[in-house]
C-alpha cells in the first residue's frame, strides 16, 4: 500500500481522525491508507458512518472543528498534513476540487452560479472580472451545459439536478486541480442521469489527468467507474485491491457480505442474503477486530486487531484471509 | 424586478383603504353627533346646525364617503380644529420628526443587531456569545420608556452629554439635531436590535451549517468571503423580516417616546389630537401612518425581491 510518494498524487498513510468532546475522545477513523496516482479513481466504499465522508474532510483539511487528526498526507510530493490552515485553504479550490452529494444544497441558493464560479476563479487564478466570466462559460460548456452564458446570470433553483451537479463538477474542476474528491456525487440523481454524470467524471479524469478519490456506497459503479478499491467498515480500512477484484472476488467477510446483498450479484436467488447484525456506533467499536461481532468466521483471534494480510486477490484487514476458521 | 414592484405597489393599495374606511367610519358612527362633539357643551343649535352643514353631516353616509374620498385624493384634509391651519400643512412637520427619529432608531438596532448577532453565532458558547444572548434577553424583557429614563438618567442627567429633552429640526444643524435625537432613538431601538440580534444569531448559526458554506470552504475562499459573502446573504433574510415588522412596531412605540422626551412627532400629535377631538388631525395622522407604513412594506418587499431571487418565482 506505501507506493512511491512521487508517482501518486494522493497519498494518504496511516491517517487517523478522533473527535473530542470535554474529556472524551472518540476515534471515527483509524490507519486509514491509500494513495491515487494521475489519472487514477479511487473509490472508498463502505456503509453510512464507516468514515468515508470523514476521510474526505481530512483530505481537504476541514475537518470538524473539534477532530484529532493524526498520520500524514501528501499531495504530489508535499506533505501537506504539516500545513497550518491557512496553506491548506490556499488548496482546496486551486490543487484539490471536491464534489458534493446534493448540489442544490451544495451552491449557493441566491448567487449567481455566475458569482460563485468566478469567486473561485479569480481568488486562485487572479483573473479579471471579465476574463473570469469567460473561463467559466468555457467550463460549463466543457460539462456540458447549453447556453452556458445565460446560465452563469441565473440561478441554482432554475436547473435540473443532473444539471447543478455539471455546475458543481465545473466548479472542482475550474482551476485545474490535480486531484479531485467526489463524495457520492451521483447519490441524489436519478438513475438515468447517474450515468451521464459518472461518463462525464470519466471524461474530466481521462482528458485533464485528475487523480480522483470516489466516495460511493454503490458497488456497481466501483466497478464500472474506478481502478481500484479501498473498502472500509467502522472507520477502518479492511480491505482493498483493483475494483474488479473487490467487486468479483472479494475476500474480506465483509465485502463478501456486501457484494452478496447487491441485487446486481443475487439474479438467480429469490432473496437477498443480509449482514446480520448492524454496524456498532462510534465509540462502541470491539477492541480486537471490528467485524467479528457480526463474522461467521470469527474465533479467538478475532479479539486482537488483525493486519493486513495478502489473500487470494486483494488485501484484508482479517485473520482469515483463505475465507476458512483457523482450527 | 419592474413587474414584481408594479405587482406589490398594486397590492398595498388595499392596505391604505382599509384604515382610511374605518376611520371615516369611526368619527361618522361614534356615539352621538360629531359636531355636537367638536363644538363642545356650550354650542347652540344653530352652531351646530353650521358645522353639520359644513362637515356635510347631512348627506346619506354613500354620498358622504364618496365625498370624503375625494378630498383625501386630493389631499384636502380640512383644517385643524385646535390649530386652525390646513391638516396637509400640520402632518408633514410632525411626520417628518417621528419618520426620523424611527430610521436613525433602525438604523442603530439592524447596525448592533449584524454585529452582535454574527459575533455571536461564529463564537457559539463562548463567553461572548452568552453575554450577547443574555444582554437581548435583558433587552427583550425591558419596556422602552424604563430604557428612556435610564438613558436620561446616565447620559442627560448624571453625565451631562446629551440634552435631556427637547428637539433641535436638523435645519438648525445635523449635529445639533443629531444630539437631541440620539438618547430617543437609542430608547426606541434597543429593543427591536435586541429581537434582531437574536434572528441575526439564529440565522447565522443555521446558514453556518449549510452544505454551500462548507463548499465554499472547499473552494478556498478566505473567511472574510465566506462570512461576509456566503453566510451573510442568506443569513440577513429572515432578518429583513424583522426589520420589516420593527419598522412598523417602531412607528407605533414612538408615542411613549415622544412624551418623554417632549420631541413634536406625529405620535404625540395623534394622541393629543384625540384628547382635544381635533377629528381632522386625528384623520390626517392615521392617512399618514398607513401611508408610511404601506410604503415600508414596499420597500421590504423589494429588499426580498433583490437579497432573494428566489422569491420573484413564487
Amino acid at each position: 500500500m506505501t507506493s512511491s510518494i512521487s508517482s501518486n498524487i494522493l497519498v494518504v498513510e496511516d491517517l487517523s481522525l478522533s473527535l473530542k468532546s470535554g474529556k472524551t475522545v472518540l476515534p471515527i477513523i483509524t490507519n486509514v491508507s491509500f494513495s491515487v496516482s494521475k489519472g487514477e479513481s479511487v473509490a472508498l466504499v463502505g456503509e453510512s458512518g464507516c468514515g468515508k465522508s470523514i476521510t474526505a474532510s481530512a483530505i481537504l483539511g476541514l475537518p470538524p472543528e473539534n477532530a484529532v487528526v493524526t498520520g500524514s498526507i501528501w499531495l504530489n510530493g508535499i506533505e501537506i498534513s504539516k500545513l497550518d490552515k491557512q496553506g491548506r485553504r490556499k488548496l482546496c479550490g486551486q490543487k484539490i476540487g471536491f464534489i458534493f452529494q446534493e448540489p442544490m444544497t451544495a451552491l449557493h441558493p441566491t448567487l449567481t452560479i455566475g458569482r460563485q464560479l468566478t469567486d473561485t476563479l479569480r481568488l486562485h487564478l487572479g483573473l479579471s472580472k471579465r476574463a473570469a466570466m469567460d473561463r467559466a462559460a468555457e467550463l460549463l460548456d466543457r460539462v456540458g451545459i447549453p447556453r452556458p452564458r445565460e446560465i452563469l446570470k441565473g440561478y441554482v433553483h432554475e436547473l435540473s439536478g443532473g444539471m447543478r451537479q455539471r455546475v458543481m463538477i465545473a466548479l472542482a474542476i475550474s482551476c485545474g486541480p490535480e486531484l479531485v474528491i467526489a463524495d457520492e456525487p451521483t447519490t441524489a440523481l436519478d438513475v438515468t442521469i447517474q450515468a451521464q454524470v459518472l461518463d462525464l467524471l470519466d471524461e474530466m479524469r481521462a482528458e485533464l489527468g485528475l487523480a480522483m478519490v470516489f466516495i460511493t456506497h454503490d458497488l456497481e459503479v466501483v466497478g464500472d467507474h474506478c481502478d481500484r478499491a479501498v473498502v472500509m467498515y467502522a472507520g477502518d480500512v479492511i480491505e482493498y485491491g483493483s475494483s474488479q477484484d473487490v467487486v468479483s472476488s472479494p475476500s474480506h467477510p465483509y465485502t463478501v457480505g456486501l457484494i452478496d446483498a447487491t441485487p446486481a450479484n443475487n439474479e438467480d436467488r429469490d432473496r437477498l442474503v443480509p449482514i446480520p447484525g448492524t454496524v456498532p456506533p462510534v465509540g462502541h467499536w470491539p477492541s480486537g477486530c471490528r467485524f467479528a461481532p457480526r463474522c461467521s468466521l470469527s474465533d479467538d483471534h478475532c479479539r486482537s486487531r488483525p493486519e493486513f494480510m495478502k489473500a487470494n486477490v486483494t488485501d484484508i484487514r482479517c485473520w482469515h484471509p483463505d475465507g476458512r476458521v483457523s482450527q | 424586478m419592474l413587474r414584481y414592484i408594479g405587482k406589490r405597489f398594486l397590492l398595498i393599495l388595499p392596505t391604505i383603504f382599509v384604515p382610511l374606511i374605518m376611520v371615516f367610519l369611526l368619527l361618522r358612527l361614534s356615539p352621538g353627533d360629531p359636531a355636537g362633539m367638536i363644538l363642545g357643551d356650550q354650542a347652540t343649535a344653530e352652531q351646530i346646525a353650521a358645522l353639520r352643514a359644513e362637515l356635510g353631516l347631512n348627506e346619506p353616509l354613500g354620498v358622504q364617503f364618496v365625498i370624503w374620498l375625494k378630498n383625501i385624493v386630493t389631499l384636502d384634509l380640512g383644517n385643524s380644529l385646535f390649530f386652525r391651519d390646513p391638516v396637509v400643512e400640520i402632518i408633514p412637520r410632525y411626520a417628518g420628526v417621528t419618520v426620523g427619529l424611527a430610521t436613525i432608531a433602525l438604523v442603530l438596532a439592524i447596525l448592533i443587531a449584524v454585529i452582535a448577532g454574527s459575533f455571536s453565532a461564529l463564537k457559539r458558547n463562548s463567553i461572548v456569545d452568552r453575554s450577547i444572548v443574555t444582554t437581548t434577553v435583558l433587552g427583550i424583557s425591558v419596556p422602552e420608556f424604563w430604557f428612556a429614563l435610564i438613558l436620561v438618567f446616565v447620559f442627560a442627567v448624571t453625565l451631562r452629554w446629551l440634552p435631556v429633552a427637547g428637539y433641535t429640526p436638523p435645519s438648525a444643524g445635523i449635529i445639533a439635531w443629531g444630539t437631541s435625537i440620539a438618547l430617543p432613538a437609542l430608547a426606541l431601538g434597543i429593543r427591536q436590535s435586541a429581537l434582531m440580534t437574536r434572528m441575526m444569531r439564529s440565522s447565522m448559526l443555521d446558514v453556518l451549517g449549510e452544505p454551500y458554506i462548507t463548499t465554499a470552504r472547499a473552494q478556498g475562499l478566505p473567511e472574510h468571503v465566506v462570512i461576509g459573502r456566503y453566510a451573510m446573504k442568506t443569513a440577513a433574510i429572515p432578518v429583513v423580516t424583522v426589520v420589516g415588522l420593527s419598522a412598523g412596531y417602531m412607528l407605533g412605540g414612538t408615542v411613549a417616546i415622544e412624551i418623554i422626551f417632549a420631541l413634536p412627532g406625529l405620535g404625540r400629535l395623534l394622541v393629543e389630537a384625540v384628547a382635544r377631538r381635533d377629528f381632522p388631525v386625528v384623520e390626517g395622522g392615521v392617512l399618514a401612518i398607513s401611508l408610511i407604513l404601506a410604503a415600508l412594506n414596499l420597500i421590504i418587499d423589494i429588499i426580498y425581491a433583490i437579497i432573494d431571487p428566489r422569491i420573484r418565482y413564487k
